[in-house]
């Protein structure tokens, strides 16, 4: 009870000292602004790269084309075969006049350029879509599968997961950069700011001791003095990160450019990311005020 | 009863300057106790070790049966709530109304408002100041802001009460009121009550415990109604 009334006391002198050392308040509110900001876009762009990619994965499939030289019999070997091997899901044999079919249906230039192939002269090969149990040993798969006998060629998307991921990656390593960057100089911000709170009060500091204040309720309003600076300076972020999350999904329909690169949905994901984002704005706050009470706050 | 001892206490700066000299002192509980002494005699480091703002360098300072000497810092604001502190320059907020000045020593210990109002009101009664709840430091006289003072200092009845030259800044007929206050809170409320001056006048005239200091040392301790008026 005599806690949340100190904490009460706190929060409502904090808000007051806000107001009384406004210039440097401001300075430290903005500075947490763009860090939170930063760290918002962070979170979203990471959060979809991640979901898409592992999406991406999800949809992983190995095509092995069968050499045309293949008959019935090694065709049924090779399915045996390739079902054995153990991180193999599934196989989906797909015959080559159906690919024939497929691509005539899918495009008009190919109707024509097809139409005239028959059964002996279709120059496609039989396939066989390979679904694997662990994406990460896909390579390994792909090789063994390679290497028996009737099968020519073996593809799988790899590359370009790859490649979005190492792309990533390196965005990943600069926003982290960034992030370090402002959250140090946003802590010297918050630490001035309170150190100028605990000069201008110096006078009630003394008064608290002398009628007997604990350490604690000394130093509290300076620590949720930080923690309201850091509450404060997230408010803008998280408007700015709920609303524009909001309006790229639905100007996008929910999905970026193609029909595999597929938003998060914004609901709960906007809001357990606004969370994180408030409670990074008030951790930093309170390490900053904690630094500067026990820098200039000797009790 | 013995309420207060100093043993054997010296108490030297870090700079080097020695304020006491192997004191030793006995108050009783009920007491009302001067201490005098020329500027720099050492009246004011005698009241900080009593509240735990200095520690000595040797000896025993014991208050109420603690071992104040031996509090440890996180600690020290046990021993401030027993304590009413009152100095020359009064100390309130210039910010805050006289009600508000003296709730502030309840609110920083977590009090509610509900047990908060009738000890202030009773605190501003008893130092005369009930009418002026709403007024600012800045709008009361020398004399009604160290009365403040002591309200903010007697509101949490501390079975001590100590005043550091109270009356410095005030002239002769203030200084004679604020001293009776202290007599009467002193009488009523059977706090004990030390105070540093160096107005003789007063001293002569109340015919109380007094202990003269000199150059740090203990020059007399005079039982009640011994003093006569000597030049230090
Ligand atoms: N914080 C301090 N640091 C160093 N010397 C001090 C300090 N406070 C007081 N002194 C010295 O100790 C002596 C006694 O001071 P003080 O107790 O304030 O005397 P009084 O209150 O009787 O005038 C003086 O010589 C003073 O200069
Ligand atoms: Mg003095």
């Amino acid at each position: 009870m005599k806690f949340f009334r100190l904490l009460g006391r706190s929060v409502r002198d904090a808000f007051k000292s806000v107001g009384r050392n406004f210039a440097l308040s401001l300075a430290s509110i903005s500075c947490i602004v763009v860090t939170l900001t930063i760290i918002a876009l962070s979170i979203i762009i990471s959060y979809n790269v991640n979901n898409f990619s592992e999406e991406l994965k999800k949809d992983l499939t190995i095509v092995a084309f069968v050499s045309n030289e293949a008959d019935e019999t090694d065709l049924d070997k090779a399915k045996k075969e390739i079902e054995a091997i153990g991180n193999v899901e599934s196989v989906t044999f797909k015959d080559k006049s159906e690919i024939m079919k497929e691509m005539m249906d899918e495009d008009d230039a190919f109707k024509t350029a097809m139409g005239e192939w028959d059964a002996e002269s279709n120059p496609l090969q039989h396939t066989y879509l390979i679904k694997v149990k662990d994406i990460e040993k896909i390579g390994e798969t792909a090789t063994t599968i390679k290497n028996l006998t009737n099968i020519d060629v073996v593809k799988y998307g790899e590359g370009m997961v790859d490649q979005l991921v190492t792309v990533f990656k390196v965005i990943q390593k600069v926003a982290i950069v960034a992030v370090v960057a402002l959250v140090l100089m946003t802590l010297f911000l918050i630490v001035n700011t309170i150190k100028l709170t605990i000069f201008s009060r110096k006078r009630e500091i003394s008064i608290m001791r002398l009628v007997g204040a604990s350490n604690f309720a000394i130093k509290l309003p300076f620590v949720v003095e930080g923690m309201v600076l850091g509450f404060i300076g997230s408010i803008i972020p998280v408007f700015v990160m709920i609303y524009g999350y909001y309006s790229l999904y639905n100007y996008f329909g929910g999905k970026l450019f193609t029909d595999l690169i597929k938003l998060v949905k914004p609901e709960p994901f906007i809001y357990f990311a606004s969370i994180i984002v408030m409670v990074i704005g008030i951790l930093v706050g309170m390490f900053g005020s904690g630094r500067a009470v026990r820098k200039y706050l000797k009790v | 009863m013995e309420f207060i001892r100093f043993k054997n206490v010296t108490k030297k700066y870090k700079n080097g300057v020695v304020a006491l000299y192997d004191l030793n002192i006995s108050i009783e509980k009920g007491d009302f106790c001067f201490v005098i002494g020329g500027s720099g005699s050492g009246k004011s480091t005698f009241t900080k070790l009593l509240y735990r703002e200095e520690k000595p360098t040797k000896g025993e300072i014991i208050l109420g049966g603690l071992k104040v000497n031996k509090l440890r810092n996180s600690n020290v604001y046990k021993l401030r709530r027993k304590l009413g502190i009152v100095f020359q320059d009064y100390r309130l907020l210039p910010k805050a109304n006289v009600y508000e000045n003296v709730a502030f020593a309840l609110e920083v210990m977590g009090e509610s408002k509900k047990e908060i109002r009738p000890k202030v009101l009773k605190a501003l009664e008893l130092v005369g100041l009930k009418s002026k709840l709403r007024d600012y430091p800045d709008d009361l006289s020398g004399g009604q802001q160290q009365r403040v003072a002591i309200a903010r200092a007697i509101v949490n009845d501390p079975k001590l009460l100590i005043c550091d030259e109270p009356t410095g800044n005030l002239d002769p007929v203030m200084s004679m009121e604020i001293v009776e206050l202290l007599a009467d809170i002193n009488k009523k409320v059977g706090t004990t009550v030390i105070m540093v001056t160096h107005d003789k006048e007063i001293v002569n005239n109340m015919k109380k415990h007094v202990i003269a200091l000199k150059d740090g040392h203990l020059y007399k301790d005079y039982k009640e109604g011994e003093y006569i008026d000597e030049i230090l």
